[in-house]
């Protein structure tokens, strides 16, 4: 399948796009031939079976696959027009731009203002500390429950309070992108909803991509929607994109029979 | 299933619970665990007793601590000996510290992963398992021939360096080992390099381990005679110790003790080992007391 899937720019201006992608772990081709273009100030869903390679293609947006011995990236993926891969850029920079939140909440193990303002101090943040903690909590709508303790461990929250803490911990950088795999997997169904809240507010400043398996989050919150399936080719399975479209479009008339058998729950 | 729960299983089950067996089993291992531990405290506390009853007496005399080696037993104190083995535990930690540590940071943290640093790794593990006398050896050799040194507090101590160095360089690839691989990405994710990723979050959190593995392999090193004997360790000394100076050390000197015929000297290499003993467990109650420390917000 060699579909392009270069959106129109009257829904948005494209802030990270990506040309002919195709992502090895060593020889294994994990995702291939992804186009794609990721709307500026949008929420972008990417649905699609384990395996597809949607946590892959959200970690090759901030580099942070070069983590990974042997993982590669072959094709082009820009950001803001300047190709991500290039040798003169700085994964570091990159990375702070680009913020990233984990399916399993991890905060660090040091006080809940530490987790804030780590990353703002590496980034040689000259600012109000305090200002910038206080901030960054009430941007994740946790400043009420944590103020009274910001010197207690960030591994004493709930679950739900350390995924928002780690939201905010991504805000404190003020980075322009957000990368959300599966930020809800691990919470109970009040925490998601909070969750969801928030990705609404915060979609005014920040471009967010989200990797969920909750079809009702992704209507719910997500303009743009990207399904991923696995493909077989040569007996070896690699994930690919088969839809990309407005969110609407995608649940409620999409094109391919396998999306239409996927959002409605009778897949595989 | 309206039936009350039932305990035994019906005869046409396919399973065979077996239960009282599998408790038996379950019991006699539990006995023979208990066993093993039950010698090891034995054994170390009868060592304690006799070494108690032979030696503490005379750790009160006057002159143990302050007086210098003598011909006769009851003169003979163990201060250059004592001011030995501190010099070489301060030398120790400064230089196989940096090294070892550093070491581990960069296989763990920097170095690809390629048949090279596989190579390496095997190498660094069966070096913690040469024989001491081989360093020894080897410290004779480089430190004290090839570089000049001669018998000196450095070189035993650069010597110790070399035996622990593999242990230590071991033990905090271990504790580096064990830093979750979520907490590099989170840190990495808000743009951290990799210095900066490494020393707030990696080490901070290796730390425990880190220094655990330190301070046995220090013990170690402080309780060892062999290769100190080659390199040029004696056990009479009467003047202080210094960097390029003759030096002597605790092991060394309750060596020397109990080799002599006269039996007072069993007495006094008696006292001598309580405060060798007593030393490895102000060592040991600081690993605990640091790895509590840096334990709190986990
Ligand atoms: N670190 C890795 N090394 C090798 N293969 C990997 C690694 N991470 C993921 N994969 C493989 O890449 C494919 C895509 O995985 P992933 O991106 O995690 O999928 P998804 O997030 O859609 O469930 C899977 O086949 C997975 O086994
Ligand atoms: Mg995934």
């Amino acid at each position: 399948m060699q579909l392009t899937h270069q959106t129109s720019t009257a829904q948005g201006t494209s802030i990270i796009s990506t040309q002919d992608v195709n992502i090895f772990y060593g020889s294994f081709l994990a995702v291939k031939q992804i186009n794609l273009d990721i709307l500026r100030n949008k929420i972008t869903a990417f649905i699609g079976p384990s395996g597809c390679g949607k946590s892959t293609l959200l970690r090759a947006f901030n580099r942070l696959n070069d983590l990974i011995v042997g993982a590669r990236v072959d094709g082009t993926i820009s950001y803001k027009g300047r190709n991500l891969y290039a040798p003169e850029i700085d994964p570091v920079e990159v990375r702070r731009q680009i913020g990233m939140v984990f399916q399993r909440p991890n905060p660090f193990p040091k006080s809940i203002y530490e987790n804030i303002a780590f990353g703002a101090r590496i980034n040689g943040y000259r600012g109000d500390m305090d200002e910038l903690v206080e901030r960054s909590l009430r941007q994740a709508a946790i400043w009420d429950e944590v103020k009274d303790k910001l010197k207690q461990s960030g591994l004493s929250l709930s679950g739900g309070q350390q995924q928002r803490l780690c939201i905010a911990r991504a805000m404190a950088v003020q980075p322009e992108v957000i990368l959300m795999d599966e930020p809800a997997s691990a919470l109970d169904p009040i925490s998601t909803l909070r969750i969801e809240d928030l990705m609404q507010e915060l979609k005014e400043q920040y471009t967010i991509i989200i990797v969920t398996h909750n079809m009702q989050q992704a209507s719910r919150v997500a303009d743009m929607t990207a399904f991923f399936n696995v493909e077989l080719t040569d007996g070896k399975r690699s994930g690919c994109l088969v839809e990309y479209d407005k969110t609407e479009q995608i649940f409620q008339n999409p094109q391919q029979q396998s999306t239409q058998e996927y959002v409605t729950g009778r897949f595989g | 299933m309206a039936s009350p729960p039932q305990i035994s299983s019906t005869p046409q089950s396919i399973f065979r619970p077996n239960a009282k067996h599998r408790e038996a089993i379950s019991k006699i291992f539990r006995i023979i665990c208990a066993i093993g531990l039950g010698i090891g405290l034995v054994v170390l506390g009868l060592l304690l007793v006799d070494v108690f009853q032979d030696g503490f007496a005379r750790l009160w005399q006057p002159g143990f601590f302050t007086g210098n080696a003598s011909r006769f037993a009851q003169k003979a104190g163990l201060r250059t000996a004592l001011l030995g083995s501190v010099w070489l535990l301060i030398l120790l930690l400064l230089i196989s510290v940096p090294i070892g540590v550093g070491a581990a940071v960069y296989l763990e943290e920097y170095a690809p992963k390629n048949r090279l640093s596989q190579f390496i790794e095997i190498n660094i593990a069966n070096l913690a398992g040469v024989p001491s006398i081989v360093y020894g050896l080897l410290g004779l050799g480089i430190f004290n021939e090839l570089f000049g040194l001669g018998p000196t507090l450095l070189s035993g101590a650069l010597t110790l360096s070399l035996l622990i160095l593999p242990l230590i360089i071991v033990a905090s690839r271990e504790a580096i080992r064990g830093v979750p691989q979520s907490m590099r990405e989170a840190s990495y994710g808000l743009g951290a390099t990799k210095w900066q990723t490494v020393s707030n979050h990696v080490l901070p959190y290796a730390i425990p381990g880190i220094v655990t593995g330190v301070i046995i392999s220090v013990s170690r090193a402080v309780g060892e005679t062999a290769p100190l004997i080659v390199v040029g360790a004696v056990g009479y000394l009467t003047s202080n110790p210094g960097l390029l100076r003759r030096f002597s050390a605790l092991p060394i000197q309750i060596f020397d003790w109990i080799s002599r015929p006269q039996a007072a000297f069993t007495n006094t290499a008696a006292a001598g080992i309580i405060v060798l003993l007593a030393l490895l467990f102000v060592m040991n109650g600081t690993a605990i007391y640091i790895r509590n420390r840096f334990s709190t917000f986990r």
